[in-house]
C-alpha cells in the first residue's frame, strides 16, 4: 500500500498548475486534498505520473452568494461548507450544508476539497448529486481559457468528467437559491458510500409546491436526474398538508424508472426499494428545509471566502 | 454474591474500597500505561528506528488454488534499493505442523510452509492455497522501493479449481487443498453421544431446529503484525521484536524452522494496538523476515499493510450448524443434538490447530443450561481462503447464538415467554457437572437475567415496544445468556488432546535496595493494562505502594516461560502467579525481619512498605518494624548477618495452574432494536449487561473489556463479513468493503455487575476479556427477529444484512429466511 513513483510539482498559481497539465500531459493529475486520490495510489490502482499540488494556491477557496448565485471555491474544505454559517447560504442552499456531514469522516471533510470531488466524478460522491440535483455550473480554466461547465453536461460516466486533460476545477456554482431541498442517503455505516442516494428540491411559491427536482446516486454510472419523478411533482399545484401522498407517487416512479444493477452492496431490487424510500424522504425533508427551520435561524457570522 | 448497582455508579462505589482499606483490587486504579499512551510516549513496533534497518514485504499468491511452476525473482533482485528476496528454495526453512493427539480419522495433520513453492522431491513447487499467501520475501532499502520490486516478480501458475465454501470443500469429488485430508476436512469429533439421545428427540413434546451460518470475520486489532529482526553479534542471538500475543510460542516456531537452539532466538513485544487472537499464534511472515534478517546480517521491517491485513492474516468465525432440540411441554430441555462445520481456510494455526474451533463448540454448547443429553459433531474442513485463528470469544459467540436462538425457537412453538424458557433451563446449583462432562464453578446465571430482565422492563422498552407494534413499527427485545470458561489450565487443555499444552503461568519476583519489586509475568498485555492490574495484586499483597511494583513482560530472555495471553487466562492464570509469588516474598521477608528481630515470623506482618509486629507493643518488636529498604540492605549489602540457612538476595518464584476445568464468568445481554421498513437497517435504541467476572481487579478496565467485546460483537452481527468471488478473490481489500463500525454505529451499554468470587484464584477474579463478544450476536439477532415477530419471519445468519431485514418487512413475503 505504498504508491508507484511519481513526479511532484507545486503550482504557484492557477495559471502555472494550468501550464504543468499542459506540459506533464495526460497522466498527471491534480493533488487537492487527497481524499480519493491517495488512497487509490496507494492501492496502485492510480499511477499518475506526476502530482501537481495546488493546495497552497490562493483565491481558491471560500464560499459566497451574489447575484449569480453561491459560489464555492474549489479548494474550499467539506468542512468548511459543512460550518457555513453565512445566512445567505444557509437560508438558499440548506441542502448543501446539511448534506456535508455525511461526507466520509471529520478527517475526510477536514481535508477533502468540493472541487476535487467534483473533478474525481464518483457517481456516488454528495457533491455530485447535489451539482446534478441543483444545476451547478463547473467552471474550470484550461490552456483554452475559462469555461462554464453545466452539472448536466459535466459527468460523463463512471469515474469520467468533461474536464480536458488540461483543465483545472476552479469553482462550482450555484446559480438559483434552493431553499426547499435535502438530501439522504443510506449506507451501512456513517460515512460509508451511499448504497443509494436521493436528493430533492422542491419550487414553491405562494405556500404551494409547484415543481421540484429529484436527483439520484447509486442507480447509474453518473448521478442522474429523473424526470419522470420530476413531472409528477410539476402535475398540480399541491400544498404541503397534501404533499405525502405525492411524493410517494413521485418516489413510486423514480423507481420505476430507473435501471440500477447488482452488486455486493445490494440487488438492483433492494436499490429500487431504497430510490422509492429515499426519494419521499428526501422530499419530506426537502418541505421542512429552508427560511424558518433551525439551520436558517442561526446567527449571522462574518462571511466566509474572498 | 453481591450487587455493586448499575454501570454509571460502579466506579464510584467501588473506588471508596481502595480509600478506605488501602487495597488495589477491585479499585478503579489509574491504568500505569496510559500516560505514555495518551501523549504518544508509547513504544510500538513501528516506533522502534534501528540504524540500518531494511523493509520487507512478500510477494503473494495472486490466484487462489494452483500448482506453482515458476517463481523468478531475478528483475526483482535487478532493481536498485533492492537488498535481497528469497524464495522457499533460498530460505529452505522448516514447516509448522500443529498437531493435536488424536487419531486420524479424528485429526489430520497438515503443514503450512513459511514461504509456498518449496521444491518438493517430484520436482514441483507445491502449490498456493489462498490470494495472498506468501511467496516470496523481498528486502529493499526503503518501505516504496519494496513495493515496486514486488511488481517485478514473475511468477506462474498452473489454476486448480478454488474451494471457497465448506458445502463444496465437501462435496464428492471437490479438489483437495491438502493431498493429505481426505474430502478437506481436517477434523472430524462426535462426542458425549448419550445413550438414547435418538429416542429422547423421537419422544418429545417438541423438537426444534435451527440451521445458522456466521460469517467470516477479521479480528482486526488496530495495529497490524509485524516484526523487526536482527542477528546481534554479540548475544550470538536473532533478535525479534514483534507484537505477539506469545512470545514463548514465536521463539519456540521461530527457533525450530531455521534449526536455532532456543537460546539464539529472543522475542519482546513492544506496546501493542490489540491482538484478540490473530496474534496467539505463529504467523509466516515474521518467521520469514527473521531467516532473511539471519542470512543478511541487517536489520529487517516487516509491517503487514492494511490490505494484507485484510485478505492475508488470519480470519476467524465462519460456521455452519444444523442445531435440533428436544423440549418437554413446559419448556425444559431434555436433548441436544448439534452438527458444526468449521470452515479453517488454507492452513491449520499453531499451536491450536484447525481443531480450536469445532472443539471449542463441541466441548462448550450446553452453555449455562441443563441438557441432560447430548450429542455434537464438530469437524473442520479446509478451503482456499487465508487461514483461521481464535478470534475473541472462540466459537462461542456462534453457539451461544445457537443455543439462544433453540429458546427462542422453544418458546415460540411452546407459547412461553422467552425469558422464562431460559428461567427454567438455567442451571442455579453449583458446582454443577454437565452433560459435557465440565463441572462449572459458582456464577449467577439466573440472577444476571433477572436482573436484564428487570432493568430493560424499568427502562420501559416494553412499553416503548408496545406502543411502537401499534403504530406499525418494529421494535424489538432480544436476550442472551451465556457461560465462559475462561483461565483454562493444562487440565482442560490436555482434555483437548493438544501436543502443546499450555495452562500454567510462572512469575519470578525480585526487591531490590530501594524496597521497591519488579515482577515478571509470562502472560503478555496487548493493550488490556497487565501492567496496572498485575502491579495491584502484588501492591496488595506486599502491602506497598503501585508505584513501588513493575511489572515486566514480553521478553523470552527476561521471563522464565510463559503462555502469553488469550482465552481470558491472564488475571486467572497469571494474575494468581504474580499474587503467589508476592505471597512467597513476603514469607521471605518476615523470616529475614524474624530473624533480624529476634522473634518469630508468624509475629510479623507487610504494612505499609514495612515489616512490623501484627500486635505493635508485644512481643518486643518495635512498632515500626523494618522497612523494606532495610531488609534489603540485609539481604544484599550486608549477607554476613543473614542466617546461615537463608541465601543472600530477595527474590521468589511462584507458579499457578487452574486445578479441574477452570472458572466460569458468566453474563446476559439485552438488545433493543428498531428496524426500518424502508431501508432494512437496524438501530440498536439500548443495549445492557449484566455481567459477573468474579471480583473485578480494576472495573474500568473490566468496563473497557465488556464494551470493546460488544462492540466486535455488534461487528459480527451486523456488518462485518469477509467475502470472496468464485474464484477465490477476496473482496475486501479496505474498510470500503470490510465493514467495521465506528463509533457512530456502536451504542453506549448500560454495564450492571455481579460479583461471585472465583473461589480458586489469588483475587477472587475470573476472566474478563472475551464475554461482551460472546454474548452480543446473539442478543442483537434475538431482537431483530423479535422485532420481525409480526412478519413472522425469523433470521438465523449473521451478519444481517440490511436487504434480508428489508425484504423480510415486505407485506406478503413472510416466509422464511432464503438469503443471506
Amino acid at each position: 500500500m505504498k504508491p508507484a513513483p511519481f513526479g511532484y510539482r507545486r503550482a504557484r498559481s492557477v495559471a502555472d498548475a494550468v501550464a504543468l497539465l499542459a506540459e506533464l500531459g495526460s497522466d498527471a493529475k491534480v493533488l487537492a486534498g487527497g481524499q480519493s486520490l491517495m488512497p487509490m495510489m496507494a492501492f496502485r490502482l492510480a499511477r499518475p505520473s506526476h502530482l501537481i499540488d495546488i493546495t497552497r494556491l490562493p483565491g481558491l477557496s471560500g464560499m459566497w452568494v451574489d447575484g449569480a448565485g453561491l459560489h464555492i471555491g474549489a479548494l474550499t474544505t467539506h468542512h468548511e461548507v459543512e460550518t457555513c454559517t453565512d445566512p445567505a447560504v444557509l437560508a438558499g442552499w440548506p441542502a448543501v450544508t446539511a448534506a456535508m456531514s455525511r461526507i466520509g469522516h471529520l478527517p475526510i471533510r477536514t481535508l477533502g476539497t468540493v472541487g476535487g470531488s467534483i473533478a474525481h466524478g464518483d457517481a456516488l460522491a454528495e457533491w455530485c448529486l447535489l451539482a446534478t440535483l441543483l444545476d451547478a455550473v463547473v467552471i474550470a480554466e484550461g490552456s483554452g481559457g475559462r469555461r462554464e461547465i453545466p452539472a448536466g453536461e459535466f459527468f460523463l460516466g463512471f469515474f469520467t468528467t468533461a474536464l480536458e486533460h488540461d483543465e483545472l476545477v476552479v469553482e462550482v456554482r450555484f446559480p438559483l437559491p434552493a431553499p426547499h431541498a435535502a438530501l439522504t442517503e443510506y449506507a451501512e455505516r456513517h460515512g460509508d458510500y451511499a448504497i443509494v442516494s436521493a436528493a430533492v428540491s422542491l419550487e414553491m411559491s405562494d405556500g404551494l409546491v409547484r415543481g421540484g427536482r429529484v436527483a439520484l446516486g447509486g442507480v447509474a454510472d453518473t448521478p442522474v436526474r429523473v424526470p419522470e419523478a420530476e413531472q409528477v411533482l410539476r402535475a398540480a399545484p399541491t400544498g404541503p398538508d397534501q404533499l405525502g401522498p405525492v411524493l410517494i407517487a413521485a418516489a413510486e416512479v423514480a423507481a420505476a424508472a430507473v435501471d440500477p444493477a447488482d452488486d455486493q452492496n445490494g440487488s438492483a431490487h433492494y436499490r429500487r426499494a431504497l430510490v422509492r424510500t429515499l426519494v419521499e424522504r428526501a422530499g419530506v425533508r426537502a418541505l421542512a428545509a429552508g427560511p424558518g427551520t433551525p439551520a436558517a435561524k442561526q446567527p449571522a457570522m462574518t462571511r466566509s471566502g474572498p | 454474591m453481591t450487587l455493586h448497582g448499575d454501570g454509571q455508579h460502579d466506579q464510584a462505589l467501588r473506588a471508596p474500597r481502595f480509600g478506605q482499606d488501602g487495597r488495589y483490587v477491585g479499585a478503579a486504579v489509574p491504568r500505569v500505561e496510559d500516560p505514555r499512551l495518551v501523549t504518544g510516549r508509547g513504544r510500538f513496533l513501528d516506533d522502534i528506528a534501528v540504524p540500518g534497518l531494511l523493509h520487507a514485504q512478500f510477494v503473494r499468491a495472486t490466484v487462489a488454488h494452483a500448482r506453482l511452476l515458476e517463481v523468478d525473482l531475478a528483475a526483482v533482485r535487478a532493481l536498485p534499493g533492492v537488498v535481497a528476496a528469497f524464495t522457499a528454495a533460498d530460505l529452505c526453512l522448516a514447516d509448522i505442523t500443529p498437531l493435536l493427539d488424536r487419531p486420524l480419522e479424528e485429526f489430520v495433520p497438515t503443514s503450512m510452509p513459511i514461504l509456498a513453492g518449496a521444491p518438493d522431491p517430484a520436482g514441483g513447487l507445491g502449490k498456493v492455497r489462498f490470494v495472498g499467501e506468501p511467496i516470496a520475501v523481498v528486502v529493499a532499502e526503503d518501505p516504496y522501493v519494496v513495493e515496486d520490486a514486488l511488481e517485478l516478480a514473475r511468477v506462474r501458475y498452473e489454476a486448480l479449481p478454488a474451494i471457497t465454501t465448506a458445502e463444496g470443500a465437501m462435496a464428492d469429488g471437490a479438489t483437495l487443498v491438502h493431498d493429505d485430508a481426505p474430502g478437506n476436512v481436517l477434523v472430524d469429533v462426535t462426542m458425549f453421544a448419550t445413550e438414547g439421545i435418538d429416542q429422547v428427540l423421537a419422544d418429545a413434546h417438541t423438537v426444534v431446529e435451527v440451521r445458522t451460518s456466521t460469517g467470516r470475520q477479521n479480528a482486526l486489532p488496530l495495529e497490524t503484525r509485524g516484526v523487526i529482526a536482527e542477528w546481534d553479534e554479540r548475544a550470538g542471538q536473532l533478535v525479534l521484536d514483534t507484537c505477539t500475543q506469545v512470545p514463548h510460542q514465536v521463539r519456540t516456531v521461530t527457533a525450530a524452522c531455521l534449526g536455532l537452539a532456543e537460546q539464539q532466538v529472543r522475542v519482546r513485544v513492544p506496546d501493542m494496538g490489540g491482538g484478540f487472537g490473530i496474534k496467539c499464534v505463529v504467523g509466516r511472515e515474521e518467521i520469514a523476515v527473521a531467516a532473511a534478517a539471519q542470512r543478511l546480517r541487517r536489520p529487517v521491517k516487516w509491517i503487514e499493510d492494511r490490505k494484507d491485513a485484510l485478505t492475508a492474516s488470519f480470519l476467524a468465525r465462519e460456521q455452519h450448524y444444523v442445531a435440533r432440540a428436544a423440549f418437554d411441554d413446559a419448556g425444559h430441555v431434555l436433548a441436544l443434538d448439534a452438527d458444526i462445520v468449521c470452515d479453517m481456510g488454507a492452513y491449520s494455526c499453531y499451536p491450536f490447530t484447525a481443531a480450536i474451533e469445532p472443539l471449542m463448540a463441541a466441548a462448550e454448547m450446553p452453555s449455562v443450561y441443563k441438557v441432560p443429553a447430548y450429542r455434537v459433531r464438530g469437524r473442520s474442513v479446509t478451503s482456499n481462503k487465508a487461514p483461521t485463528a481464535p478470534y475473541r470469544g472462540v466459537s462461542r459467540p456462534q453457539y451461544v447464538m445457537v443455543m439462544e436462538r433453540l429458546m427462542e425457537r422453544a418458546a415460540r412453538e411452546l407459547n412461553l415467554d422467552p425469558v422464562e424458557v431460559r428461567r427454567r433451563n438455567v442451571i442455579t446449583t453449583f458446582p454443577y457437572t454437565g452433560v459435557n462432562h465440565i463441572t462449572y464453578d459458582p456464577g449467577s446465571y439466573l440472577e444476571s437475567l433477572d436482573l436484564a430482565e428487570q432493568t430493560v422492563r424499568e427502562l420501559g422498552w416494553y412499553d416503548v415496544q408496545a406502543a411502537a407494534r401499534a403504530e406499525g413499527r418494529y421494535v424489538g427485545i432480544g436476550y442472551s445468556c451465556f457461560s465462559e470458561r475462561t483461565g483454562y489450565g493444562s487440565g482442560a487443555f490436555a482434555r483437548r488432546r493438544m501436543q502443546v499444552v499450555p495452562g500454567f503461568d510462572i512469575s519470578e519476583i525480585r526487591m531490590d535496595l530501594s524496597g521497591t519489586v519488579t515482577v515478571t509475568t509470562g502472560t503478555q498485555s496487548h493493550g488490556q493494562g497487565h501492567e496496572t492490574t498485575m502491579a495491584q495484586i502484588v501492591a496488595d499483597k506486599l502491602s506497598i505502594d503501585i508505584a513501588d511494583v513493575r511489572i515486566v513482560q514480553g521478553d523470552t530472555d527476561r521471563i522464565l516461560y510463559g503462555w502469553g495471553s488469550f482465552a481470558s487466562r491472564s488475571a486467572v492464570v497469571g494474575g494468581s502467579a504474580v499474587g503467589a509469588a508476592a505471597g512467597k516474598l513476603d514469607v521471605k521477608l518476615r523470616e529475614l525481619a524474624a530473624h533480624l528481630l529476634g522473634t518469630r515470623p508468624e509475629a510479623l506482618e507487610l504494612r505499609d512498605g514495612a515489616v512490623r509486629p501484627v500486635r505493635p507493643g508485644q512481643d518486643d518488636v518495635p512498632a515500626e518494624g523494618l522497612t523494606f529498604a532495610e531488609l534489603a540492605d540485609v539481604a544484599y549489602l550486608k549477607s554476613h548477618l543473614l542466617s546461615k540457612e537463608t541465601e543472600p538476595g530477595l527474590s521468589a518464584t511462584a507458579s499457578f495452574d487452574v486445578a479441574g476445568d477452570g472458572t466460569f464468568s458468566n453474563a446476559t445481554h439485552a438488545c433493543v432494536v428498531e428496524l426500518d421498513p424502508g431501508t432494512g437497517g437496524t438501530s440498536i435504541l439500548q443495549y445492557v449487561c449484566v455481567e459477573d467476572v468474579g471480583v473485578a481487579i480494576n472495573p474500568p478496565i473490566v468496563d473497557g473489556q465488556v464494551r470493546g467485546g460488544i462492540a466486535q460483537g455488534i461487528a459480527g452481527a451486523l456488518f462485518e463479513q469477509v467475502s470472496y468471488d468464485a474464484n477465490g478473490e477476496p473482496s475486501c481489500a479496505s474498510f470500503l468493503d470490510y465493514k467495521v463500525p465506528t463509533a457512530w454505529e456502536t451504542p453506549d451499554v448500560l454495564i450492571k455487575h455481579l460479583e461471585t468470587p472465583c473461589l480458586f484464584t489469588e483475587t477472587g477474579a475470573k476472566g474478563a476479556g472475551e464475554g461482551g463478544t460472546i454474548g452480543a450476536p446473539a442478543a442483537v439477532l434475538n431482537a431483530v427477529n423479535d422485532a420481525l415477530r409480526p412478519t413472522g419471519v425469523e433470521l438465523e445468519n449473521t451478519p444481517i444484512r440490511p436487504e434480508v431485514v428489508h425484504r423480510s418487512l415486505q407485506p406478503a413475503r413472510g416466509t422464511k429466511e432464503s438469503a443471506a
